[in-house]
């Protein structure tokens, strides 16, 4: 980026940041380069808002809605500062544009890894204050007084002492000809109108009545409608098809191949393409992943396992302390790859003409989306347009593009744009999926109990690796290891190292929550072995290892104060507790659990701390709490996907089961505020579930689980 | 050819007879508020109302409903409980992505229309044939008590 450096605050913003897999790299969008000079009048003056002159105010949103929230939280960052309303504004998604648009956390224009927020804190506010001052300058220079002596409210600029107004539209154009300037004074948190209130979510009323338009209801004239079939084993190609048969079913209108991996059919609807589907019969041969069983993947990662990885974190002699311990543990924990499963199946709707193409989709990576269809076409980006629509879910899993990309092979071979929509089971066994993960832990504990050494080997595949080489440090995949190089917890001796480990025939992916769901989940699982090794309560054996860290300390204390920690419960009920810090945000949960006497798993309640720094939306806050939780819990619960011949075994949601409104338990929320900056929120909830999942059942039952996940028979069986 | 009654309209369409409600809506009539998840009736996303009941419409031929009135997400609010359910929804801000949220809007409709002052237990009912990935289900409890009360 050679143009307009960042301002030094941005910069030491941003570099300071801790806790975070997915953040690659700090790279700047400008918000100091000159107004966009505009006939129309629009007041541009950064990439993140518009002015017209008719006061119509349109945010540009970075990053993309897939339910969290963002599209409200970053309007209220930019609306704070510009003194406007939520309800003034319309907000669109940032069209693919890199230097604009690039998440400084994770090096690209994408959402994930929770950074939105942390990423969007200073740069967004900033937009709203520059755009301010240059809009008060304005009026002031047109009225001829002291911009000082002006304010602005809701997108009106007044000169108290005149009594005059003006609205922001009526001096859009003048504004674009300020100054730009370039150490605005944001407001300080007392300050604040917006920030920190439970602001009502812009996009709820069109998602209750029917009207959001989410990628799979793009509507362009004259599509048609297609669905695919994909090899189901990686690698594998297509042997047979009767395309005969599919061009006899009524409404089908084309049978298309992209190479010898998928093959899509088109038809009028969907059920006509789904049915001139059914009707190819098609066979696959299986190449070289035929042989692949989860059991063979498992015993593989077993072997890698026995061997040193790249070190992560190293502090003292680790296995000296554990040898001379006087007591030694340990264990292996082991984590299923799991499917996303984002309530929309992936789609994409296309229209690609020979000199142009067009696109509607739900995606997290826009650039990347573009990139798909410009190597699929051989069209230059600006001949490519992506319309970024809401998503249905996404969980990480619109983080890659390989549905894109498929359905740029097939739509570039028919001369009318299409719809291509995957089936769930079509979704479901093609995924991205979270890594399994197989990890050795040890600890030793002198004779007063104490931790004395503990040591982590991480052993699984690295996504990093293949979704953003330039993330690794120094060949060291940093997720991999996230929640598990750094704990909450002062060991005095520690050695966590990490074996990378591809498995044969699973693409794997980003999953929500990324390396923290799976290292927090080792990590509070083994201290919890621990503590009843030492004949600790859990909460008095944490308490003793977090001396040095009082954010944690206080999640954790004020957890189980609200939940009654120690207090009296009903037979085959037990309390499990979980600390974490991840995504720059400290959380504790204690979830309270019945096993009854046949091994049924009941959540009963869940009882959750959070201190998250500056709040933007508290309710939003609370809502990501709840829902990641849920989604945890039902993961910890039922999910694994597991393959035979190559092939993934479960096909949709009654073998890959989500958590009911029956089973869901109580959840309260307490968070602790304050000015630190703020951390991320979107995955924490899911972090938590396994972690105080697995305490709790050991609490109630007295029966320790190492492997995801629980609700499988393992209570079952002896 | 089926005649279908769809939020008060009359429609002509011509599709196959066993063509599931959920497609004609979505690709032949442009109504998509009602969702597609997993076309085995396992979700909820594609509930619609029939005779005040909630129906999945991704397993329901369409040539089964005949002359009855079908209801859908894009009309609901113009039934008494369906503004209530939607209004209570806003208030509780019970949102995430969204994409659930017309079948399950469908069904604590039909839900109210049985049973207006529904406790714990009926709402584990009446709701526990409607997945949320986001895991909304405990706005959803909130939201239904508030409409209902």
């Amino acid at each position: 980026m050679g143009h307009d450096m960042p301002s030094r605050r941005l910069l030491l913003q941003a570099g300071l940041i801790a806790g975070g897999g997915l953040m690659i790299g700090v790279r700047l969008p400008s918000l100091a380069r000159a107004a966009d000079p505009d006939p129309s009048g629009t007041f541009a003056p950064n990439a993140f808002l518009r002015i017209d002159p008719h006061g119509a105010i349109t945010f540009i949103l970075p990053h993309t809605e897939v339910g969290q929230g963002i599209y409200t939280s970053v309007a209220m960052l930019i609306g704070e500062e510009l003194e406007v309303g939520l309800d003034q504004i319309q907000v669109q998604p940032a069209p693919p544009d890199i230097v604009r648009y690039i998440d400084p956390l994770l090096g690209d224009q994408a959402t994930g890894g929770s950074a939105s927020i942390r990423a969007d804190w200073m740069r967004m506010r900033q937009a709203g204050a520059t755009a301010r001052v240059m809009l008060i300058g304005a009026a002031a220079k047109r009225w001829g007084v002291d911009p000082a002596a002006c304010r602005a409210e809701r997108g009106v600029v007044h000169h108290d002492a005149s009594g005059r107004t003006i609205g922001y539209g009526d001096v859009a154009s003048d504004a674009a000809a300020q100054p730009v300037p370039h150490d605005v004074k944001l407001k300080e948190p007392g300050q604040f109108k917006l920030i920190g209130t439970s602001a009502k979510r812009i996009d709820t009323p069109s998602k209750v009545d029917g009207t959001a338009v989410f990628g799979i209801d793009a509507k362009v004239p004259g599509m048609k409608f297609g669905t695919l079939a994909i090899t189901p084993v990686k690698g594998g190609k297509l042997r047979y098809m009767d395309e005969a048969a599919a061009r006899r079913v009524p409404g089908v209108l084309a049978v298309v191949r992209a190479g010898d991996e998928a093959v899509a059919v088109i038809g009028e609807h969907f059920w006509a393409a789904k049915q001139g589907l059914d009707a190819l019969g098609v066979t696959w041969d299986s190449g070289p992943n035929g042989h692949v069983t989860l059991g063979s993947l498992i015993a593989s990662m077993d072997q890698a396992s026995q061997k040193q990885g790249l070190v992560a974190k190293q502090e003292g002699d680790a296995a000296g302390a554990i040898n001379g311990a006087a007591t030694k543990l340990s264990a292996v924990y082991q984590l299923p790859f799991l499917s996303h499963s984002p309530m929309e199946p992936l789609n994409c709707t296309l229209n690609i003409q020979p000199d142009r193409a067009e696109i509607w989709v739900g995606t997290q990576v826009p650039v990347r989306a573009q990139k798909a269809v410009m190597d699929a076409t051989g069209l230059p980006a600006e001949k490519v347009t992506v319309n970024n629509l809401y998503m249905g879910g996404a969980f990480g899993r619109r983080l890659d593009i390989d549905s894109i990309a498929v359905a740029a092979v097939i739509a570039k071979q028919v001369n009318y744009p299409v719809k291509l929509v995957w089936t769930r089971e079509e979704d479901l066994q093609h995924d991205y999926y979270r890594p399994y993960y197989y990890d050795r832990v040890a600890a030793g504990l002198d004779a007063s109990g104490k931790l004395v050494g503990w040591t982590h080997r991480v052993t699984g595949s690295s996504v990093m690796a293949r979704w953003a080489p330039k993330g690794l440090k120094h060949g060291l995949d940093p997720d991999a290891v996230e929640g598990a190089a750094e704990t909450p917890y002062d060991v005095p001796a520690t050695l966590v190292d990490y074996v990378r480990h591809e498995p044969d025939g699973m693409n794997t992916g980003w999953w929500r929550g990324v390396g923290p769901t799976h290292n927090v989940f080792v990590v509070e699982s083994f201290v919890d072995e621990l503590a009843a090794a030492a004949k600790q309560d859990p909460v008095v054996f944490r308490r003793a290892l977090m001396q040095k860290n009082p954010r944690a300390l206080a999640v954790m204390n004020l957890a189980a104060e609200k939940a009654g920690w120690g207090g009296k419960l009903p037979a085959n009920t037990g309390r499990g507790i979980s600390v974490q810090f991840a995504f720059g945000t400290y959380l504790s949960c204690v979830l309270e659990v019945e096993v009854s006497p046949p091994g049924e798993i009941l959540l009963h309640r869940a009882v959750v701390a959070v201190d998250c720094g500056s709040t933007v939306n508290p309710d939003t806050v609370r809502a990501q709490i709840e829902g990641g939780l849920i989604l945890g819990l039902g993961t910890a619960m039922y999910n694994e996907i597991t393959l035979d011949a190559g092939a993934v075994q479960q096909s949709n949601f009654h073998d890959y089961r989500t958590l009911r409104m029956n089973e869901a338990p109580k959840i309260e929320i307490y968070q602790i505020r304050n000015n630190e900056r703020p951390g991320g929120i979107g995955e924490t909830g899911t972090v938590a579930a396994a972690p105080s999942l697995g305490n709790a059942i050991f609490a109630a039952s007295g029966r320790r689980l190492r492997r995801l996940p629980f609700g499988n028979g393992q209570l079952q069986g002896a | 050819m089926p005649n279908l009654l769809i939020n008060g309209q009359a429609h002509q369409v011509d599709v196959p007879d066993d063509m599931p409600l959920l497609w004609v809506l979505r690709d032949v009539l442009g109504m998509t508020g009602t969702k597609f998840g997993c076309g085995i009736a396992q979700c909820g996303a594609c509930n619609v109302l029939i005779g005040g009941l909630p129906v999945r419409s991704c397993l329901l031929p369409v040539s089964s409903i005949g002359a009855q009135a079908v209801t859908t997400i894009e009309a609901i609010g113009n039934t008494p409980n369906g503004k209530k359910v939607q209004q209570a929804w806003l208030d509780k801000e019970v949102v995430q992505c969204g994409y659930c949220q017309s079948g399950q809007i469908m069904a604590a409709t039909a839900l109210l229309n049985q049973t207006p002052k529904p406790n714990d237990a009926d709402i584990d009912v009446a709701m526990s044939g409607n997945i949320c990935r986001c895991g909304t289900y405990v706005r959803i409890r909130d939201a239904i008590h508030a409409a209902a009360a």
